[in-house]
């Protein structure tokens, strides 16, 4: 408990807000001192642009935003720097992804397996480019447990499967998926991977030569860093296949009028000035997150909220639909409905008792679809959320059910 | 006073009695959606629909010696609630008053600040489409 304080205490807008209860974590977190502190410093210490200066201050900006891009890649496990791209967020990395691979490795008539737990981020990035170069898009379904079904993805497997492309966790339901089983499936049949991590990165702890995974992208905002920074990792092999439709300044070697000679990869792909101090907060947030015992503590204290909550919920299931099952591997992420209700009257009462919840389709109308389903209402917690505030959170809970009943 | 006006202050009296509660307040818009007549299904589709709000909301119009009668439903109590009460202040008035009529009842009741401008949009797009019906 005493550990949940000394985290709590470390976010101001935490400390601003005592009354209100933030439960939208999975929409993004809120942003300890030591990261609003660091992109203050930058401002006032660093500033420079970075990459083609030859002076003091933009060698030191450089310098300060590759040791971002090494500690990235530490946190990840990835084997070099080089395989570490800054892009604007998970949105951005699936899109740049898409068209490289777009591009340079997929073909007419390839196909590519997503699944139905897929946030619209990891559909329309793919689905916009399919329809232009003409691959074919296949969807793995859900199991009863809510996660990907490994032997459903695996017999949508043909010769022309040339990418998969999933979740590690449901941004809606929270689910785990078991994707070193899926990876193994895929590297049976020397398909590439793309993971989005999205909602893993600040909840289980990742390493990717471990995962094998081949490319794998997520957001800074969502792991306690400032907007606009997000990663996308790619497996050094795959490096060739990375030439962006979109370039210009800072990713050339020599250009000629009609012809260029394009850096190596991550630079290439970073045209343009990146968000150096967006980079930085997320330097920032890693440390914050070393500092405070590592994703593994998160993970457990998360552990721990998430099982008081499920238990508390569960108590009211008489009222509710929940969209999780006790056998389902899941971070702290829960998504329900109030009986014959919808989510968004739950959301709207929720907020008037100072309850902060996600209600809508969350991005994952096909997965709504499937579920056939409005929409949910979604808590998401953080480690810094507390089992009062759950307590705060069941009793608005009881009273909006009441109010709408 | 025109109208609507008076339907208006009728309801801005009845709301007074709730000051600063607002789940009475909830409790009374929560109460108008549940007294609203359904809509019969057969124009709960796309062409009666409602854009920009989160939850579905459906809105028929019909003119009738130059008065305007609307008919709604949504699958959320709240915003039926809400158009409920926009449909008493305009159901049956003439086109030239609700053309004329501002809505200021919204900020008045407070109905504004409860809502977060993703939902207000909703709201906004009720108003919207019944300020088109009167002014085609």
């Amino acid at each position: 408990m005493d550990t949940i304080i000394k985290i709590r205490e470390q976010f101001p807008f935490i400390v601003n807000h005592p009354d209100s209860v933030y439960f939208d974590n999975a929409a993004t977190t809120q942003k300890p001192k030591k990261v609003l502190d660091a992109i203050q410093e930058y401002y006032e210490t660093i500033n420079a642009n970075i990459h083609r200066g030859v002076h003091k201050w933009s060698m030191l900006a450089t310098e300060k935003h590759e040791q971002v891009r090494s500690k990235v890649a530490k946190f990840i496990n990835a084997q070099h720097p080089s395989e570490i791209i800054f892009t604007s967020g998970t949105t951005n990395s699936v899109n740049l992804l898409a068209e490289c691979l777009s591009a340079n490795y997929l073909q007419k008539d390839d196909e590519i397996i997503l699944s139905t737990l897929e946030h619209h981020s990891n559909i329309l990035p793919w689905q916009t480019r399919s329809k232009k170069f003409g691959f074919k898009l296949k969807f793995a379904n859900i199991n009863n447990k809510f996660q990907i079904d490994t032997e459903h993805l695996q017999s949508l497997i043909t010769e022309k499967t040339k990418l998969i492309a999933v979740t590690y966790v449901s941004n809606t339901l929270g689910t785990i998926n078991d994707i070193e089983k899926i990876i193994s499936i895929a590297h049976q049949h020397n398909i590439p991977v793309m993971i989005d991590a999205a909602q893993s990165i600040a909840h289980l702890p990742t390493d990717v030569q471990k995962l094998d995974v081949d490319f794998l992208v997520f957001s800074g905002h969502k792991m306690y860093s400032p907007t606009g920074i997000g990663i996308l990792y790619a497996k050094q092999k795959y490096h060739e296949w990375l030439y962006p439709l979109s370039s210009g300044g800072g990713a050339i070697i020599d250009v000629n009028y009609f012809d260029t000679e394009f850096a190596e990869v991550p630079l290439r792909l970073e045209a343009g000035t990146p968000n150096i101090e967006g980079a930085y907060g997320l330097g920032a947030a890693i440390d914050f997150i070393y500092e405070n015992g590592g994703i593994d503590k998160f993970y457990l204290l998360e552990e721990n909220l998430k099982n008081y909550l499920y238990q508390k919920l569960f108590e009211l299931s008489d009222d509710l639909d929940i969209y999780t099952t006790p056998e389902t591997p899941s971070v702290s992420v829960i998504s329900f409905n109030v009986k014959n209700q919808h989510p968004f009257d739950v959301g709207t009462l929720l907020d008037n008792y100072g309850i902060a919840v996600r209600t809508g389709h969350h991005c994952t109308q096909p997965l709504m679809k499937h579920l056939k389903i409005q929409g949910t209402v979604r808590v998401s917690l953080a480690a810094y959320n507390t089992f009062e505030e759950i307590d705060k959170f069941i009793n608005a809970l009881q009273k909006t059910i009441k109010m709408l009943k | 006073m025109g109208s609507i006006q008076k339907i208006e202050q009728e309801i801005l009296d009845e709301m007074s009695l709730f000051g600063d509660d607002w789940e009475a307040k909830y409790n009374y818009i929560i109460e108008l959606g549940k007294t609203l007549p359904s809509l019969s299904d057969e124009y709960k589709n796309d062409n009666f629909l409602i854009k920009g709000c989160q939850s579905r909301v459906w809105l028929k119009a019909e003119e009738k010696d130059n008065r305007l009668f609307f008919y709604a439903d949504s699958d959320a109590i709240i915003p039926k609630g809400i158009i409920a009460l926009l449909l008493k202040l305009v159901n049956g008035q003439t086109i030239e008053d609700i053309k004329n009529y501002d809505f200021g009842i919204i900020n008045k009741i407070g109905l504004q600040q409860h809502l977060s401008p993703t939902r207000a949009n909703g709201l906004l797009s009720m108003i919207k489409y019944i300020k088109q019906y009167a002014s085609k």
